[in-house]
């Protein structure tokens, strides 16, 4: 009985430790709502959802052909690693598409974070690049995706474009307001000190923008991801938008599925990696 | 021994709003710094004294008449007048020597003497045991003392502090007011000092300006001594309650609040 009892302890101990909010620091239980630690909970949701998936699947409650089982999908993920679904290797269109993200990225990042710092700094900037910016920023890829392939054809160049312009947009702002965040009194500081204009810009609003710099890059890479796949639609000859959509047309869905979880798993790594560049390059992030 | 010399000064701004005037932020100011002069500026908000400090930084050019450091006309912001702002304007991304010696860096001295200047004020605030902390990393007085080295590593003909310890509590503030007072007594610098502390204005100053808003202008100029007898008994809290003292603040809240009235009066 004291065996049952202080099993039912140490269970309850566990528990509070996985999902437990951690220590409460004094007055803390009056303050800002959502403080505490949200890791153990997440880890819970996201068993849960692949229990759930695997039950529903494997009970036979939902047909293979609209949700296979996460088995099967497992299975065609290694399957298809060697060998060829959609006239290449699961290899080779991780890679591609990765090429175009990516190239995408590093082009933004080469032009639109100058460009938004630009137009932080500079009337003239600002007044040029402001009216194309904020005109073809709404609109969706999708939209302007026909345009860009007779434009450009059905090559690298078309698909790194629409990334490319799906990516700008974000970034170049973000650097922009980036520029607003410097106080005033940081850039009188500098210059009371015998600044140049050019110092200030380099030491102090170049730096000073970093936080929302690296935030434009977040949300910059995360439309290239959402772009990727609409531009890997059409006329591609191998990419996971690719993959995916021609596994679709012969309702192979466990391929469909896997595509999603690639694209997906990729995709969160890399933002896990900003984080960690986020911590690093900007450790005062909400601190000041 | 350096002078700072305001002619006539007048800064006008363009109306705020369609419907209203013109502010006349300052109008006719005539002040002359010099030696180790500690000038505060005392007033109510609105009264011109951050537009005043700004005129002499040189980030406001006056709309009338003019201001000389050592006969030479202020032209826009220079290495020879150091600022202390209220929100100690560090930068987050540099630790506590760094930005102590960002000025120098800015001047492109090298390393060494960098560190050697910058070591040598931040020990005059009391720093040397922080160098490599960063700015959330310190507590506000600590942030003000970094701010307060940094102006004076560049060794400026004079100091210019807007409000510096507005936004610290009332002990971290009693301290800081002697430290401040102590590396005046020091570095024998002009300062011009923004305050809206009476008790402040009074206990720090060689001279004490009060102004009055619409137009900002000087109404009253006293000759103080308060901070010379501090530096002979050390004892700010006693030479805060001597009667010369109360009766000194006595006089000058009146003449603030006589203004008020007659503001309010329109």
């Amino acid at each position: 009985m004291s065996l049952i009892n202080s099993l039912k302890e140490t269970s309850f101990d566990y528990i509070s430790k996985v999902f437990g909010r951690g220590p409460v620091k004094p007055g803390e239980s009056y303050g800002a709502p959502g403080v505490g630690n949200s890791m153990g909970i997440s880890v819970f949701t996201s068993i849960a959802l692949i229990f759930l998936w695997w039950l529903v699947t494997n009970m036979g409650w939902i047909q293979p052909l609209f949700l296979p089982t996460p088995e099967s999908v497992l299975k065609k993920f290694v399957e298809i690693w060697t060998e060829e679904f959609g006239g290449a290797t699961l290899l080779t269109h991780t890679k591609a598409s990765l090429f175009r993200v990516f190239s995408a990225f590093f082009l933004a990042c080469v032009t639109a974070i100058p460009i938004g710092i630009a137009m932080g700094v500079n009337r003239i900037f600002r007044g040029v690049f402001d009216p194309p910016i904020e005109f073809y920023r709404p609109i969706p890829p999708l939209g302007y995706l026909p345009l860009t392939i007779i434009w450009l054809g059905i090559e690298d160049t078309q698909k790194i474009t629409l990334i490319y312009l799906a990516v700008f947009a974000p970034m170049a702002l973000n650097a922009r307001s980036g520029v607003r965040s410097v106080t005033i009194e940081q850039i009188q500081m500098a210059y009371s000190l015998g600044a140049t204009r050019a110092q200030v810009i380099w030491h102090v609003i170049l730096k000073g923008a970093m936080p929302e710099i690296l935030t434009g890059m977040r949300i910059g890479i995360g439309f290239g991801w959402t772009t990727l796949v609409a531009a890997e639609m059409v006329a591609a000859e191998a990419g996971i938008g690719h993959m995916v959509l021609s596994a679709a047309e012969f309702l192979v869905t466990d391929v469909v599925i896997m595509g999603i979880i690639v694209i997906g798993a990729i995709a969160y790594m890399f933002d896990l990696l900003m984080r960690y560049v986020e911590r690093k390059v900007v450790p005062w992030k909400g601190k000041m | 021994m350096s002078k700072l010399d305001l002619n006539k000064v007048t800064v006008v701004y363009p109306p705020p709003t369609r419907d209203s005037d013109e502010v006349h932020a300052l109008q006719d100011i005539d002040l002359s710094i010099e030696g180790n002069d500690f000038v505060v500026a005392l007033g109510a908000s609105g009264c011109g004294k951050t537009t005043l400090l700004n005129v002499m930084a040189g980030f406001i050019q006056p709309t009338g008449g003019n201001v000389l450091l050592d006969s030479k006309p202020i032209k826009g912001p220079g290495a020879d007048r150091g600022v202390v702002f209220q929100q100690h304007a560090l930068l987050p991304w540099l630790n506590v020597m760094d930005n102590t010696s960002f000025g120098l860096m800015l001047q492109k001295k090298g390393s060494e003497e960098r560190k050697e200047v910058a070591s040598k004020y931040l020990g005059l605030v009391g720093l040397e045991e922080f160098l490599n902390h960063f700015p959330y990393q310190l507590s506000g007085g600590m942030r003000q003392r970094v701010g307060l080295a940094r102006a004076l590593t560049s060794d400026p003909a004079i100091l210019l502090m807007d409000e510096p310890l507005g936004a610290l509590d009332a002990l971290t503030r009693e301290i800081m007011q002697e430290l401040v007072l102590d590396i005046w007594n020091e570095t024998k610098k002009m300062v011009f000092f923004i305050t809206h502390s009476v008790d402040e204005a009074i206990f720090m100053a060689t001279r004490l300006i009060v102004m009055s808003p619409r137009p900002g202008r000087i109404i009253k100029s006293y000759n103080l001594d308060f901070n010379q007898r501090f530096f002979k008994n050390r004892d700010a809290r006693r030479v805060k309650s001597l009667p010369e003292f109360i009766e000194t603040r006595q006089e000058v809240l009146n003449i603030i609040h006589s203004d008020e009235i007659r503001i309010d009066q329109g």
